[in-house]
């Protein structure tokens, strides 16, 4: 499923991204790559970004890209 | 000997450099602001050391020029010794650039930084373990209570001194065997890194290191394929990611073994962040920080234009009353001289300081990242990200900065967008003609109202600009640092530096400007420039005498307060013009061409052509706007 759809302060595991390879090396640079835990933690209002969190780091990403990151239940 | 500190975005790194360094450098918690290289004598051991501030980067993979001018830095004999810095609270990620890093084959030291957040975050970590898996010496260290630092130092000289470069980090036998391949035919090749890393950067496809390459030798290239074809069949992907896999699995499982998880205590973060992210208070919130943000600088700023204005007046009629003729030549001459000096005092510094002082706490406490979540929304209608929000933000401080930071964007037509929108923020300059003309005569309701004005005309801008060049990038990635306290030490030395810009750079070019004009004046040609822009003047219903302050602001803005008061003779401006002239003329001069420190560096950072036609942009903008506000005022007085 999208990272986007996933609910609020649940633990999924990053699947894939399946956006452009510039994109994948800032969230790489972030923590954020196949293999880890990620939770979405706030939405911004009005169709804004959403904070996510990883290994205690906080991380705002656009919808677009949240939408694209492929994650599965633990 | 050089010792040079390089780490990630909010690692500590510049809270460290302030520490030992006194002045001279900038710390902020948005990523990608500490661009340029700053350095600083420091004494140890009774010897004098030179300590680098190298910009913050995520990782040395080389996708952007800084960071390729960084590792060709480093390699360079000029730096004797590393350190790296690190935030204890998230070594995971801190140890993906530290293994790029002992790739160099470089002296090298750790400082594990931030001891103190990590135990809040309860995590703790195996100094000695991690020292003796990476084969580097750890300094645990606390950067913004001062704590650790010595050591840390000493640590690094010594290691600088016995050259002691670190073991090379090990991937899987394949991946190796794969670079040896490479390494062995790169031996021949002339290159500022060591044959392993020059393979490692060649696999992960880093294109300024690919394009250094001889010409000639095909040998090479051909190797790169074969091996990168063999990688991408072992491990079904290309090589550039099975390199950055492998980095981040030997980064995942060194974090892994050195940290016990204990209790987390409640975070401070999360708790703030309820109540200043919330859709509907977090606004709210916005609103009243930066209300009173203006309330404070207005408040301390009036307090000490008044008096100072005082002053200076009966200064000025003090000199007069010793000339023969008042109206003399060196008398003119000298009166000039003065103003441009009390303008810098009593205008713009009573405004500037406080002003910076607030933006540099509002940036170190980590709240500018959470206007950037806030208002990614509304920078999407004007076709930016929320990350664009930082040259807007800056924009109000001076627009000089504002435009160095767009280089944080990556895409060419945001670069352009927000470069040209962020001049038309006011800045500080602009701030002194707003608030020394508007609010201080008319109140700072009104100034407000200029504001949110100039916010209007910003989206209107925007929308006309994004019609003409339509958005086609992805969306924001931008870390949350946790809440910091900042240190004075920092919040000073941030103030001071861009205070100094000013008192050194603009200063002297605003007491000229009011010299010349002087003269100008005494020989009366400042009639003629008046004439010029009558067409203009006429139009938004100013008086004459504009034309000479409006040309001279250019040069700076805050020149033209001072010399309007001069033109009209009187800087009590209520008795020589009405409160719609006023207004008028603040919003012209908020709009209008940006000074030319700004368009010197709109050149640098985008191009001529950038710099003509946002000058050609923003002179229409302005009169459209100014005649707006002559309209509206009209209404109301």
């Amino acid at each position: 499923m999208k990272l986007l759809d996933a609910p609020k302060n649940v633990l999924y595991k990053i699947i894939n991204y399946t956006g452009g390879r510039g994109i994948d090396a800032k969230l790489r640079q972030l923590g954020i790559y196949p293999g880890r835990t990620i939770k979405i933690i706030r939405y911004a209002p009005l169709g804004g970004p959403v904070m996510v969190e990883v290994d205690g780091r906080a991380v705002a990403i656009g919808r677009g890209i949240a939408a694209k990151i492929q994650v599965e239940k633990i | 000997m050089r010792i040079g500190l390089i780490g990630q975005p909010n690692c500590g790194k510049s809270t460290l450099f302030n520490q030992v360094a006194g002045y001279r450098a900038e710390t902020g918690n948005f990523s990608g602001t500490t661009v340029t290289f700053t350095e600083s004598k420091v004494r140890l051991l009774g010897g004098i050391v030179t300590v680098v501030d190298l910009p913050g980067a995520y990782s040395l993979a080389g996708t952007n020029p800084a960071e390729q001018e960084v590792i060709k830095y480093l390699t360079s004999n000029e730096i004797d010794v590393v350190v790296n810095v690190l935030d204890a609270s998230n070594i995971q990620h801190g140890l993906l650039m530290t293994i790029e890093l002992l790739e160099l084959n470089i002296p090298m030291v750790i400082a594990l930084n931030m001891m103190d957040e990590a135990d809040r975050a309860g995590i703790h970590i195996d100094v000695e373990k991690l020292e003796a898996l990476i084969g580097l010496p750890v300094v645990p260290m606390i950067a913004s209570k001062g704590r650790g630092i010595q050591p840390l130092f000493v640590k690094a000289y010594q290691v600088g001194q016995k050259k002691q470069v670190p073991p090379q980090p090990k991937y899987d036998e394949q991946i190796e065997a794969a670079i040896d391949v490479l390494a062995t035919s790169l031996h021949e090749v002339d290159s500022y890194l060591n044959p392993r890393a020059l393979a490692i950067k060649l696999l992960e496809g880093d294109q300024f290191v690919l394009k250094e390459l001889p010409e000639e030798n095909l040998s090479i290239k051909a190797d790169l394929k074969a091996v990168n074809a063999s990688l991408a069949h072992q491990y079904g992907g290309s090589a550039d990611w099975t390199i950055s896999d492998a980095r981040s699995k030997l980064a995942n499982q060194i974090s892994e073994s050195v940290i016990k998880h204990g209790l987390r205590k409640i975070s401070l973060r999360d708790k703030l962040d309820n109540v200043l992210l919330h859709p509907f208070w977090g606004y709210v919130g916005l609103i009243m920080i930066m209300y009173l943000f203006f309330q404070i600088v207005y408040s301390v700023g009036g307090m000490i234009e008044e008096p100072m204005m005082g002053v200076f007046q009966n200064f000025e009629v003090w000199i007069e009353a010793q000339f023969a003729n008042p109206k003399g030549f060196i008398s003119q001459i000298i009166i000039g001289l003065m103003q441009g000096i009390s303008g810098g005092i009593a205008i713009v510094l009573p405004y500037l300081v406080p002003f910076l002082v607030g933006l540099g706490i509002l940036e170190d406490v980590g709240y500018l990242s959470r206007v950037a979540f806030l208002m990614d929304t509304l920078m999407h209608k004007l076709g930016l990200h929320g990350k664009a929000i930082v040259p807007f933000i800056l924009g109000f401080g001076c627009n000089v900065p504002a435009i160095m930071s767009t280089r944080i964007l990556e895409d060419k037509r945001e670069r352009f967008i927000s470069a040209a929108l962020s001049t038309l923020v006011p800045c500080a300059a602009r701030l002194a003609v707003v608030f020394g003309l508007v609010a201080f005569y008319l109140g700072p309701g009104l100034a407000l109202a200029i504001y949110l004005f100039d916010l209007f005309v910003i989206a209107f801008t925007a929308g006309m600009l994004n019609r003409f060049l339509p958005d086609d990038s992805p969306g924001l990635i931008l870390e949350m640092p946790v809440y910091r306290i900042p240190t004075l030490r920092t919040i000073i030395n941030k103030a001071w530096w861009r205070i100094r810009e000013f008192v050194v750079e603009a200063w002297p070019l605003l007491i000229i400007g009011s010299v010349v004009l002087s003269f100008l004046n005494f020989i009366n040609a400042s009639t003629y420039l008046n004439m010029l822009v009558r067409p203009l003047s006429w139009v938004l219903g100013l008086p004459e005498q504009v034309g000479v302050p409006l040309i001279f602001g250019v040069l700076r803005k805050e020149l033209s307060l001072v010399m309007l008061g001069q033109a009209l003779g009187s800087m009590d401006f209520p008795t020589v013009m009405t409160p719609v002239q006023m207004i008028t003329f603040a919003v012209f001069v908020v709009f209008y061409v940006p000074c030319l420190a700004t368009m010197l560096v709109i050149r640098k950072e985008i191009g001529v052509k950038a710099m003509w036609s946002i000058v050609a942009l923003t002179t229409l903008i302005a009169t459209v706007a100014g005649l707006v506000a002559r309209i509206i005022a009209s209404i109301f007085y």
